[in-house]
């Protein structure tokens, strides 16, 4: 059969509508900030000095200057290199440095960076930037943010800091690819209170999915790198980083909703609490964010959590050991090293001791269905934060230089599999991945 | 009979849960031991050095000093993973506290090496040249200049460099020289390194690991000439300062 040719000219004249509705549908949508109204300041007469110390608050809640401070370098002047899947994103320099900092900028550019993830010279940022969830921010908050920011010394980093366009793969470094995903993944939006909830919940929603950006480690990414909604809490594997981040919902992983307000609060204001120690990416979260938060402030992300974490419980599903039986050789190996290594502070029968070592039975972080976090810290031992609360943590050694990835392996699962603990066997392969990641 | 029973049945258990009960009795306590078990692991029991020759002994350096070396793997001035990653949850004040606990430990030290039988004469003579004379031409001090006249340090933040192994005080020279060690600017350690070659640094490593330590092993409490300008140094700023 054949067609005319006038209708292969229809065909394409339909097709290169369609690219053009498409291509106008990402412009428009990656342009809101040039035809929303945009937010004004409600809070108009708060004086700068009180917005000031309110902004530093913010920028602490946020960890903002944690990211976008490099080692030993100036705060805030960027520089902190992020490995993604598709290549490295360096911080921007957020200090009021005229050339590379904000210094030039208003607080309007500020806000259409929070909320709309757009850089003043109309650059749409990458989303290693959680513009998903600092979208939420208010237009009063992020004034003060940004009137903290302008105290900051003007700053650069000694070497300059790479571009996005330098840093990242291609193709995912040009412009298009950014406003395609930002299509795809990312809505502005501001955060709308539920009536039917406290105020204290409302609070509390407010700062985890916004300022507090949970979800950004706390929920799985998908291939495009993209974390879950704002208010997904159900855990997930950081990528490079190899951490896992626990279901906050979860009744195994991290069970909020058995624990009381205090418990939670004194877990991000301590860096530990009866049940539980933040450790890896958490720790430094808590060391330089979370223990500055006002208590209140605290209470109210703990309310809100807790009761999302009883109304979303997702059900049980048993982390079984597996069936696969280990060989008895695996098991007595894994029994005389916890004997030989661990026993002297965790204690014979996996308990642990008060204040200082934390048990091991029962142990929620021991039981977790993916061992990553284990590994890493048998691997690289580590403290807790010093806080307030906990200002001189007990450590744990590094056994990265004298234990073999089968050793771990069957210690770990030695530990997971006693005193009442039942989750599956780690394997050599496991060990040996997480070792090869982290380039040792 | 039923008396020799229970006693036998007694020395029974005490034989075998005596090791047991025994390997127990090495209680918790709580102290600045327990809590740098992270660090022993490697620096060895009481940080007297690990076996490997690598990881340098803590006991009885300048707390000056070890607290300035902890803050430089939080700040990115010296790079070993595993040191980063256990310093950085930690505040100043924990780290000032670590430092002054292994500062505080006085252990005798283990006999120096003896120098290979493939170390020549002569780079043992430019060694001792070097840290104890320095090399004029070469504009470079002697070791002895700041790191003490007995070369066991100076009170509070310039460390020894007896009692250290080879390989130990090889990487640390050669990470001056590639720029991955740094101290706080003026960079004094920086500088003088620039002015010598990989064989110089090598002779000094090699006959500083080989000298016995004097009978007195503490660091001295002060510098004993104050440094000449322009040489000054950002993480021992005492060395420059005129001692009252």
């Amino acid at each position: 059969m054949m067609f005319p040719p006038h209708f292969w000219r229809r065909v394409a004249w339909l097709w290169l509508t369609v690219a053009l509705l498409l291509v106008l549908a990402i412009l428009l949508d990656n342009h809101r900030d040039v035809w929303e109204s945009q937010a004004k300041p409600q809070n108009s007469n708060q004086t700068l000095a009180s917005q000031i110390i309110q902004g530093h608050t913010l920028l602490q809640m946020g960890n903002c200057l944690a990211c976008h401070t490099e080692r030993g370098q100036p705060v805030g002047a960027g520089g902190r290199a992020f490995e993604t899947p598709f290549g490295s994103v360096y911080s921007s320099n957020l200090t009021p440095h005229k050339a590379q900092g904000l210094g030039s900028w208003q607080a309007d550019d500020f806000w259409r960076a929070l909320h709309y993830g757009k850089s003043k010279d109309g650059r749409l940022l990458t989303p290693v930037f959680p513009y998903k969830h600092t979208t939420l921010i208010t237009r009063d908050d992020s004034d003060a943010m940004f009137a903290a920011l302008k105290t900051l010394a003007a700053e650069t980093t000694q070497t300059p800091v790479p571009k996005v366009s330098e840093s990242l793969d291609w193709p995912y470094n040009s412009g298009l690819a950014i406003a395609i995903w930002r299509s795809l993944f990312f809505s502005s939006g501001t955060y709308k209170p539920q009536d039917t909830k406290s105020n204290e919940w409302n609070r509390g929603a407010y700062l985890a999915q916004g300022l507090g950006h949970c979800a950004a480690c706390h929920s799985p990414r998908n291939a495009w790198g993209a974390s879950g909604e704002v208010n997904d809490f159900s855990g997930g594997l950081m990528p490079l980083v190899n951490w896992y981040a626990p279901s906050l919902m979860s009744a195994q992983e991290t069970g909020l909703a058995q624990q009381s307000i205090s418990e939670i609060t004194l877990l991000l204001k301590s860096g530990r609490n009866a049940t539980a120690v933040a450790s890896g990416p958490m720790a430094e979260v808590v060391k330089h964010s979370t223990q500055h938060w006002p208590e209140t402030d605290l209470q109210a992300v703990a309310t809100y959590l807790k009761e999302q974490a009883q109304t979303h419980s997702t059900s049980a599903i048993a982390n079984k050991p597996s069936s696969t039986k280990s060989s008895g050789n695996f098991l007595s190996l894994g029994a005389k090293i916890y004997e030989q290594q661990c026993e002297q502070c965790h204690q014979a029968q996996g308990q642990g001791v008060d204040n200082a070592y934390p048990a091991l039975a029962q142990n929620r972080a021991v039981l977790l269905s993916d061992p990553t976090n284990l590994v890493q810290a048998v691997l690289y031992g580590g403290y807790p934060a010093a806080t307030a609360h906990n200002p001189r943590p007990f450590g744990m050694p590094p056994f990265v230089l004298t234990l073999e990835d089968k050793e771990i392996a069957a210690v770990l699962t030695h530990l997971r599999t006693q005193w009442g603990n039942q989750a599956s066997e780690v394997t050599p392969l496991q060990v040996n991945r997480i070792r090869a990641l982290q380039g040792r | 009979m039923k008396f020799g029973k229970l006693a036998c049945l007694t020395a029974m258990v005490c034989v075998f849960y005596g090791p047991l009960a025994w390997s127990q009795g090495k209680s918790f306590k709580d102290d600045m031991a327990e809590r740098t078990r992270a660090c022993t692991a490697c620096h060895g029991e009481q940080g007297r050095a690990g076996p490997d020759g690598y990881y340098p002994r803590l006991a009885g350096k300048p707390a000056g000093y070890l607290f300035n070396q902890l803050k430089n793997f939080q700040e990115g001035k010296r790079h070993y993973t595993l040191m980063t990653r256990l310093v950085d949850p930690l505040s100043d004040a924990y780290l000032q506290e670590i430092a002054q606990h292994f500062a505080s430990l006085k252990l005798p030290y283990p006999a120096p090496a003896m120098p290979s039988e493939r170390v020549s004469v002569q780079v043992l003579k430019r060694g001792k040249q070097l840290a104890l004379e320095g090399d004029a031409a070469k504009d470079v001090p002697a070791c002895t200049a700041c790191h003490g006249a007995k070369l066991t340090g100076v009170q509070d933040h310039v460390p020894g460099l007896l009692g250290l192994p080879l390989d130990y005080l090889n990487a640390q020279l050669g990470a001056w020289q590639t720029h991955q060690r740094k101290a706080r600017q003026p960079d004094c350690m920086k500088e003088v390194v620039a002015k010598l070659q990989s064989e110089d640094l090598v002779a000094v490593a090699t006959w500083l690991s080989t000298q016995n330590m004097p009978s007195d092993t503490a660091p001295a409490s002060k510098v004993s000439t104050p440094l000449k300008a322009p040489w000054q140094c950002g993480s021992a700023p005492e060395l420059s300062k005129v001692q009252p």
